[in-house]
């Protein structure tokens, strides 16, 4: 990163009104509090989430029904989907590009520092809205994360309050996305051109612009399933003249991008974090920039692959495979980056590194089974098994979880001003790579073999797999108990950070801030060479 | 020859990556299903050329990462290098990968014009997806088999005992993979399944044909098959469609054509008599 020069900071003055408390949180407008905000709603949502997933587990250790009910279970993979997507790992990496990106490039703020409070703020009612859809009559909508109709026109009043938690969840997105591209584009220190950006900073700002352009359209698709559900309209059922199969293309051109909502700004913590422990600047930085921007573009025309076998034209599944194996060149150019930004450095393995180097290897791996998915023929085999299960996994949580973690241990210091305890940290990074693979690797196997997904019960020879994947879920699930602890005793009672802990970290928090950062981050902006 | 021998690393290539004790005890467990129908055969080797391609990637780009993690770590007091990027290698790894994709494209997309091509069959059948159980209708069709069975109903239902379900009886050979009434069809024919559904979105799949289709309602959608041998096939609904989801599979059952021929008119005078019986109960 480029040298500073004219930084004089004065952290204690005139920080104006602060409410104690309670109402300083829901009053804040501190991009800090509200990035803090952000990250704990995240672990909440996780845990929340987590806990379903136990639950289909339990029920997935043998063969037969002995946990809960088919109707439950359905509504906790719908859940257990809509909340790690919704509630997760979006708020998570909301609550970093909150903290991060006024840091990075030079800025005291978020431009619009009222509407990020009540971009946060929208989530809470959202996110009760979800939970409590199990508890009104019919329960939460048995009908998996993707909502499709018919089904979903059968569900109970659970699916109404699902649809209005996504419409909040969509408005608290698109408000924050806005704010984050205002901030990018107009609130940069003198010197930081676009070019400049730390790479975090510049895959937040095209993933706001992704989000900008297809939250709507997911808030358009719930709403034609709620006038279908109430109000007589038919664009989904054929007697009436609609198409189940032109919700699965609306929710798609939503959930393709979406994907990539969650995997760019991981992408961009990682990129940060690589550089930081090979002591040696990012490999091919231009090309970094360029290979996001592509991906986001790419993953507009590629909607169809999660519908090879809806009943697509001969020509339309070539074309969707076509399109989907280009994005493994950008996608390969990225990862051939961060291994030449290794090459020849001077590596050391703390947490964060761990963490991003568990991001790299494990996200290659489900970026490969990606390929596989894509060739359509092979895709008929493998649609709505446990294959695809296994490979969105690698992809959200050894890919985009991962890189959360890498992004907390890196920053815990500067957000705290405490190190946590590395001793601890590689503990939680062990075992959370051990039993993900335990969970996630036999899946595959679980779904060329022909197990269907979201199935309560399965057939005797899936057994053994099931068993594996499911001690491996417990086990993660109560690794992550260790991380709840580490931060909290890093909060606590962790040794004092230095200013800049890390020897290769170079982006403007570590360089011009002292640790832990001040209310406002930059007062007068520096001047970045 | 190629085939053979690809088929043979597929069996092979995915244990290689897990080196476990049982494999060997039980192969399919690993892999794609035993194909029987040539479209299946097809999807198998593709898996098999892809999965080899992206293994050969994966061992070479974290076989550098590996041996940087060795050799250039700062603890062995490896000082780190200042170069940050290389256009060359850079237009290099963006421009190969391109055509190793186009190398997999190219039977890809014979794999998917061979798949779809459901002319000409000798068989046509519809299949409903029902909440919770499949409808199978022979139609009159054009084929060498028009005549058969035109006409012949079958309602094909999980024939699993609850008891066994929740526990309170031993779990069959088959659990969850039985149904009372099983689709027939004939070995060496061309079968079209003309697919829909009733109620909500199922999918009918069974892995060993390669077939898997959605049956959208108030549509129809068409796949087809050709199976190579005589014997039972087991498949279950893929796509969610409610609280039986899990509990809808699909058998069918593939005989010898004179043995279908004998099973067809054996079965037509029993739904005639059933329906006969059916028609005269509604009028008293």
């Amino acid at each position: 990163m480029s040298a500073v020069i004219g930084h004089d900071q004065d952290h204690d003055h005139g920080h104006g009104y602060h409410p104690g408390g309670l109402m300083r949180w829901v009053k804040t407008t501190n991009h800090k509090d509200i990035g803090t905000m952000y990250l704990w709603f995240s672990f909440v949502m996780f845990l929340v989430g987590g806990f379903m997933a136990m639950v289909i587990r339990a029920e997935l250790f043998i063969p037969g029904l002995q946990v809960v009910n088919p109707e439950i279970f359905n509504q906790m993979t719908t859940l257990h989907g809509l909340i790690m997507v919704f509630g997760a790992i979006m708020p998570a990496f909301v609550g970093f590009a909150n903290w991060l990106i006024p840091m990075q490039i030079g800025a005291p703020d978020m431009a619009f520092p009222r509407m990020n409070n009540w971009s946060f703020w929208l989530l809470p009612p959202a996110a009760t809205l979800l939970v409590l859809s199990l508890f009104v009559p019919g329960g939460a909508p048995g009908v998996g994360w993707t909502l499709y109709p018919p089904l979903s026109i059968q569900q109970g009043m659970g699916m109404d309050l699902t649809i209005f938690a996504i419409h909040i969840l969509g408005m608290s997105s698109i408000m924050g996305s806005i704010n984050i591209v205002t901030t990018i584009l107009n609130l940069r220190a003198p010197g930081m051109t676009l070019m400049k950006m730390p790479l975090f900073v510049w895959t937040w700002l095209i993933t706001a612009y992704l989000l900008i352009a297809v939250m709507p359209v997911l808030a358009g698709a719930v709403t034609m399933l709620l006038t279908d559900r109430h109000f007589g309209t038919h664009f989904f059922n054929a007697a009436g003249g609609g198409d189940p199969v032109l919700f699965q293309h609306i929710f798609w051109f939503f959930g393709h991008p979406e994907v990539y909502i969650i995997a760019i700004p991981a992408f961009g913590v990682v990129s940060q974090v690589i550089p930081a422990f090979s002591r040696k600047p990012l490999f091919g930085y231009t090309s970094m920039v360029y290979a996001v921007a592509s991906i986001a573009i790419l993953s507009f025309l590629v909607w169809a692959h999660h519908m090879y076998t809806a009943g697509l034209p001969t020509t339309a599944q070539l074309y969707y495979m076509y399109a989907t194996m280009l994005i493994a060149v950008p996608t390969g150019v990225k990862v051939f980056n961060w291994v030449a930004t290794m090459w020849k450095g001077s590596l050391s393995f703390e947490t964060p590194m761990l963490f991003a180097m568990g991001f790299l290897f494990l996200f290659t791996l489900g970026g490969f089974t990606g390929l596989v998915l894509a060739v359509t023929p092979v895709d008929i085999q493998l649609h709505d098994t446990y294959y695809v299960v296994a490979h969105f996994h690698y992809v959200m949580v050894a890919g985009a979880l991962f890189s959360a973690f890498a992004g907390v241990y890196f920053w815990l210091p500067k957000w705290t001003g405490h190190m946590y305890d590395e001793t601890l940290g590689k503990w939680h990074f062990w075992l959370s790579f051990i039993f993900f693979n335990m969970i996630f690797f036999v899946q595959h196997f679980l779904g060329l073999a022909g197990m269907p997904r979201r199935i309560p019960d399965y057939a005797p020879q899936f057994t053994d797999f099931n068993m594996i994947s499911s001690i491996g879920a417990f086990g993660f699930g109560l690794s992550q108990l260790l991380f709840l602890y580490i931060v909290l005793k890093c909060i606590r009672s962790g040794e004092k950070a230095p200013q800049k802990p890390w020897e290769g970290a170079d982006s403007l928090e570590w360089t011009h801030l002292p640790t832990p950062a001040p209310y406002h981050s930059f007062e007068t902006p520096p001047v970045v060479k | 020859m190629i085939k053979t021998l690809l088929r043979k690393i597929g069996a092979g290539a995915l244990p290689m990556l897990v080196p476990t004790l049982a494999w060997a005890e039980d192969k399919a467990k690993w892999n794609l299903q035993e194909p029987h129908t040539e479209v299946a055969r097809q999807m198998y080797d593709l898996h098999t050329i892809v999965l080899i391609i992206c293994l050969v990637i994966f061992i070479g780009v974290f076989g550098v990462m590996f041996y940087s993690m060795l050799k250039h770590r700062k603890s062995v007091g490896h000082q780190a290098a200042q170069f940050h990027e290389n256009t060359t290698v850079e237009v290099i790894w963006t421009v190969v990968p391109f055509f190793i994709l186009i190398g997999m494209a190219w039977p890809a997309t014979k794999g998917v014009l061979s798949m779809r091509d459901a002319s000409s069959p000798d068989l046509t059948i519809k299949v409903t997806g029902y909440q919770w159980k499949w409808g199978y209708e022979y139609l009159k069709g054009e084929g060498d088999l028009s005549g058969v069975a035109d006409g012949m109903q079958i309602y094909s239902t999980l024939s699993t005992p609850r008891e066994q379900i929740y526990g309170n009886a031993p779990k069959g050979e088959h659990y969850l993979l039985e149904v009372d009434n099983p689709l027939v069809v004939p070995v060496g024919k061309k079968v079209r399944v003309l697919i829909t559904a009733n109620d909500v979105l199922h999918a009918w799949w069974v892995p060993a044909f390669g077939v898997k289709q959605d049956a959208v309602p108030g549509f129809i959608r068409d796949s087809w098959f050709k199976v190579d041998k005589p014997g039972t096939f087991r498949g279950q609904c893929a796509e969610l469609c409610g609280k039986e989801h899990g509990f809808m599979p699909i058998v069918v059952v593939a005989m010898e054509q004179k043995e279908f021929a004998d099973w067809a008119a054996k079965n037509k005078v029993a739904t005639a008599s059933t329906a006969t019986a059916a028609a005269t109960a509604t009028a008293k």
